[in-house]
């Protein structure tokens, strides 16, 4: 068993690294179903909780739908809560996922990154989550076993703000960082302990805060309630980059807020990324770079609350810029180029952009592919407009030129 | 032509549960319950949700769908209203059965909707290797549980009597024989039956060959299937008895809407646009 008293360094999946975060997060409730490739993160809390090392009740749900339930019912008395899922999974939490960021209902989850049927797929890709942009949740998508560690204990200090109250999605790329092995740092509980402070919030049923939860509302009131949600998400960028700020200064890691930056400050082409393939595009950026040309990375790490205004200062001073989605919005483009492109469009320099939809159903993402990226966005036609919407949207790895 | 059994197994694939899983003999027994009532490949739906038993439909040279998680049945029930010439049926687990998809089971038999529902009971969520499942025994070590299943498991028969299935029998897949017969009655039968098989996992040993054959008696000579009290008094019993629990003749759900349509407009429901699968053949071979 892993000492949280002293400064250790383990070896875990990405999986467990989550396990290790909660555990130093003390929730009270965790309900979770298991999923692949999520199922390790349950294997390892239920068994933290029975040999007592992790004080919390461990529910034993028969489904994701009751997994989401069970975790806002524990909320709605102020409990911390936590569960875990993935793919159709957190499809069929879709209901709950609502309620819970309408309740103001700090729950965290983690999503571990996977296709969606039809066809079957267990590998990963960003279309589950990003299907569910609009649930009202924050979303973050970490790098490495390390990020996600550090993100599940950042996670219920941001939600849990009194300012937030929003419920905080953690994603890890299936497999990719799910099931790798990597040394990771494990924080120690006093330390955890005073940089997360326990759940606390007006927001709840009790005998000191009486309620009742779950109302209806009028075509009169109904927007107001959804203006707060909107400006708790809004405001929550700045609870998320003192947070960083704050566990860096504990913790000697920091994630730099909302997007990390990889070389871009004199670069001509940025090629925006999420999640593990991140750590590929640095690599092939400094391959790039040997080559003489000025390329860059734009680890988006949240996307939502989006970080509209790091965009705009980073992207407009690039020649262009390439988005690479492991989703699709079927009939238009990846849902993160529609994203980067509206946060541009406020910009005097908008540059030229191209989206690259790859990794679908855990389709490997090579060095290359990446470095054919950038000289595809060299290449990017700047003049021809027909052109340009034609190469617009490429999709990586098919045997096919990523030009045509 | 008399179909054989080779005419429902697919061409290509073939199955991949673990040497030694419970599930190859159901598969073999379901497909000769099929060749000795001469359903057609080509008037089969076989549909599966999630787990090992998913893998199910794949293993049909026939029409099969492999669904999602828990919601076989509704699929199912889409299935056969759509296409009421065809034999269906439904294959589940413990977990896509009982855990995620159990709503369902109730309201199969409310409507009494003509399907076969196979669920074959490992007492574990075995394709995710190994989490306590709503039939894990108490005291059970899983990968959930590591210290002991602490829920109390479900009464399956107990559930379905209660939900008033029209035709419920248990068997394992060590009675390779019984569990043909039970499956040629169940697909015969009108209306929603049940199949409840117990079936080994040998990767888990959640349920292992021993633990069945000590403890599967056959209901007694004489037992009545239409006695409903009876089939509870043996649900409830320690032992886990085999064979027909439970059995009575009520309209299907197809049934149900043809004397509804019939009592409203005084004619059927118009078959005249779709032509069966069967009607077909016959017209064009």
């Amino acid at each position: 068993m892993i000492d949280t008293r002293k400064n250790e360094s383990v070896f875990v999946s990405g999986d467990e690294a989550v396990a290790l975060g909660v555990r130093l997060s003390r929730p009270q409730v965790i309900s979770a179903y298991p999923i692949t490739p999520q199922t390790i993160v349950v294997e390892r809390l239920s068994e933290m909780v029975e040999d007592g090392s992790l004080d919390a009740k461990y529910i034993h749900v028969e489904s994701e739908h009751s997994a989401m339930s069970a975790a806002m019912g524990a909320s709605s008395v102020g409990a911390r809560a936590f569960t875990a899922t993935s793919s159709q999974g957190l499809l069929y939490m879709a209901e709950g996922l609502h309620y819970a960021s309408g309740g103001r209902m700090p729950i965290v989850m983690m999503n571990a990154n996977r296709s969606l049927a039809l066809p079957w797929s267990i590998f990963g890709d960003h279309r589950d989550s990003m299907s569910m942009l609009d649930s009202g949740w924050i979303q973050v998508y970490v790098e490495d076993a390390q990020e996600a560690l550090d993100m599940t204990i950042q996670a219920y200090r941001i939600a849990e703000d009194p300012s937030v109250l929003t419920p905080f999605m953690i994603n890890l790329d299936g497999f990719i960082l799910t099931h790798t092995y990597e040394l990771v740092e494990v924080p120690r509980q006093k330390e955890v302990d005073s940089y997360l402070p326990p759940f606390s919030t007006p927001n709840k049923m009790s005998l000191e805060t009486p309620k009742s939860m779950g109302f209806s509302t009028s075509p009169a009131d109904n927007m107001e309630f959804k203006y707060q949600q909107h400006k708790a998400m809004m405001d929550s960028m700045e609870v998320i980059k003192k947070a960083d700020k704050e566990f860096s200064e504990m913790f000697g890691r920091s994630y730099h807020g909302l997007v990390d930056c990889y070389q871009c400050d004199d670069a001509e082409y940025i090629l925006v990324t999420a999640g593990s393939v991140t750590g590929t595009a640095r690599v092939a950026v400094d391959t790039m770079r040997i080559k003489g040309i000025k390329a860059g990375v734009l680890k988006l790490r949240f996307m939502r609350p989006f970080p509209e205004q790091e965009i705009r200062n980073i992207l407009s001073g690039a020649v262009s810029y390439g988005v690479l989605d492991k989703d699709i919005s079927f009939g238009y483009e990846g849902t993160m180029f529609t994203n980067v492109n509206s946060a541009l469009s406020g910009s005097k320099n908008f540059p030229r952009g191209m989206n690259f939809v790859g990794g679908l159903g855990g389709r490997d993402i090579s060095v290359q592919d990446i470095e054919e990226m950038f000289i595809a966005l060299q290449k990017c036609p700047d003049n021809a407009y027909g052109d340009y919407i034609k190469s617009r949207v490429s999709f990586v790895n098919m045997g096919v030129n990523i030009n045509e | 032509m008399k179909t054989q059994l080779q005419d429902y197994k697919h061409p290509e694939i073939k199955p991949v549960w673990c040497p030694g899983c419970g599930d190859y003999a159901v598969l073999n027994a379901v497909q000769k319950a099929l060749a000795s009532l001469e359903v057609k490949p080509h008037e089969l739906g076989v549909v599966s949700g999630i787990g090992c038993s998913g893998r199910f439909s794949h293993y049909f040279n026939s029409y099969s769908l492999h669904g999602t998680h828990g919601r076989a049945l509704p699929i199912a029930t889409g299935l056969k209203t759509a296409r009421e010439d065809l034999t269906v049926l439904v294959a589940g687990g413990d977990g896509d059965g009982l855990a995620i998809g159990g709503g369902h089971i109730a309201h199969a038999a409310r409507k009494n909707i003509d399907l076969t529902y196979i669920i074959m009971d490992n007492t574990i969520y075995a394709l995710t290797k190994g989490q306590s499942s709503p039939t894990s025994h108490p005291g059970a070590h899983t990968k959930t549980a590591p210290y002991g299943v602490y829920e109390d498991p479900l009464n399956p028969i107990a559930m379905f009597l209660s939900y008033d299935v029209s035709f419920i029998a248990r068997t394992t897949s060590l009675k390779i024989k019984e569990m043909e017969k039970l499956l040629t009655d169940a697909i015969r039968h009108r209306g929603f039956s049940i199949v409840y098989v117990m079936s080994p996992c040998v990767t888990h040993k959640s349920l292992t060959y021993d633990d069945i054959k000590s403890h599967v008696p056959s209901l007694p000579e004489g037992y009545d299937p239409t006695d409903k009290f009876e089939a509870f008094k043996y649900a409830y019993k320690e032992e886990m008895y085999m064979g027909l629990f439970y059995k009575q003749e009520k309209p299907t759900l197809n049934e149900r809407l043809e004397s509804i349509r019939k009592e409203v407009t005084g004619s059927s429901y118009n078959k005249g646009h779709t032509m069966t699968t069967s009607q077909i053949m016959e017209e064009y071979l």
